[in-house]
């Protein structure tokens, strides 16, 4: 697909609007539809479309292997950190009240973390799936 | 959407069902947007007519195109599933009405995370705030079962570098 | 008449769930059997997030100029079941790329003829 060039010049202007929605997305769940799940989907969207046009070993370029094991295992830790957060500054586990000195802030703070992993792990994820899928050649004379 | 599900019963080419429930998920969200659940709408889209049907189309790469063509007519199937909507009908009745201010749904906690929720973590989106806030341990658990299902795939389709005999 | 017109989402989901039960349990196809468990599970979603609407009101993000809002409580619901659907497939669909590449086939009559 990768000449074709409709599908290219089309690819390299919508990669970088597609990237930016995901993070508004992630950002503005506070106020509008959103959050972590679908950011997390948008951005790995993203990159399986240009995975799609230019070829799988063009996407792992922009996205290594390593890098999508480690976003696939740090948004749970993450997630799992502000819980041990809550417990170190003196409240229960996930306990955002604590995290600041005025609670609508610390729920402000811990929303934010939280959301944030959720979005790293669900793109790490999804990408990592893509990736899985679509390296494995088909094996026709096999069995 | 009633009819792209009949449609894809009876198609055969595995291809044309993809793309039929490609469309199908695409219908369901934008009854969803109807329904007032903006987020759902957002994230069945993205992941039922995005990342489903990617997968899908993977796995088919890696399979066959058609499905064979079933050896006797499936009566007893049919039998069986028409019994079990008439009592998930007779079950239904009991249910309340559509848009019914009365029910219970909208009974106890609901209009507390409606009026409180504000108040309390400053977030005008409710939905966010209960996922996030006040139901944050149901999330962690989604979270830890996205990253099993990673897991699982990593360790089913992982090919090792010596093919063995 | 009202048993019609008051339940009318349920009767299409209802329809919806007996369809997809139908795919499962009749075609031998294993990719269709997870077609068929994927619009299962979207049936479901309808079913949690139909009773939460109320007519008049909007959606749950709080905003000036508006006094109804739909229920909040079934979209966070779903929201998490959705995501998990997505994972059950991926699952699924490696199990069924394993089997095709162990049996050379993913027709259920043809693999367990195999196993005999």
């Amino acid at each position: 697909m990768k000449d074709d060039i409709i599908l290219r010049v089309v690819a390299k202007l919508l990669m970088p609007f597609m990237l930016v929605f995901a993070l508004y997305v992630q950002f503005h769940g506070d106020y509008g539809p959103g959050g972590g799940f679908q950011a997390g989907v948008i951005a790995a969207a993203a990159i399986i479309f240009y995975a799609i046009i230019f070829g799988l070993a063009a996407g792992q370029v922009l996205a290594p292997d390593w890098l999508v094991e480690t976003m696939l295992a740090a948004g749970v830790l993450l997630y799992a950190g502000v819980g041990l957060a809550g417990i170190a500054l003196g409240g229960n586990y996930l306990d955002y009240f604590v995290l600041d000195a005025d609670s609508v802030t610390g729920q402000h703070r811990g929303i934010f973390w939280v959301e944030a992993g959720v979005g790293c792990t669900v793109a790490g994820v999804m990408l990592k799936l893509f990736y899985m899928f679509a390296g494995r050649s088909r094996d026709a004379e096999d069995a | 959407m009633a009819v792209t599900v009949v449609a894809m019963v009876l198609q055969r080419n595995l291809f044309g069902v993809v793309v039929l429930f490609s469309i199908y998920s695409f219908l369901m969200a934008t009854v969803l947007v109807a329904l007032d659940a903006v987020d759902v709408a957002m994230t069945e889209a993205a992941v039922g007519a995005g990342i489903s049907t990617v997968l899908l189309l993977g796995a088919l790469h890696l399979t066959g195109g058609t499905e064979a063509k079933p050896l006797q007519r499936p009566l007893l199937p049919l039998a069986l599933s028409v019994a079990v909507g008439a009592m998930l009908v007779y079950g239904m009745q009991g249910l309340p009405a559509f848009s019914d201010p009365q029910a219970p749904i909208h009974s106890h906690v609901a209009p507390r995370y409606l009026q409180e929720g504000m108040k309390e973590t400053g977030i005008p989106n409710i939905v966010t705030a209960v996922l996030a806030s006040y139901r944050g341990f149901d999330t962690l658990g989604e979270t830890a079962v996205v990253f099993t299902a990673g897991i699982g795939v990593i360790a089913l389709l992982r090919r090792h570098r010596r093919k063995g005999k | 008449m009202s048993a019609i017109t008051g339940h009318f989402s349920y009767w299409v989901t209802v329809f919806l769930m007996v369809a997809g039960l139908y795919i499962i349990i009749s075609r031998t196809n294993l990719l269709k059997k997870l077609i068929g468990l994927a619009i299962l599970q979207t049936s479901v979603y309808l079913l949690y997030i139909a009773p939460g609407k109320l007519i008049g009101g909007t959606a749950p993000i709080i905003a000036d100029g508006f006094s109804s809002y739909s229920n909040p409580l079934p979209h966070v619901l779903i929201l998490t079941a959705i995501v998990v659907g997505v994972a059950t497939l991926a699952l699924g669909l490696a199990l069924v790329v394993r089997i095709r590449e162990a049996y050379g086939t993913i027709e259920e009559d043809e693999i367990l003829g195999q196993e005999d």
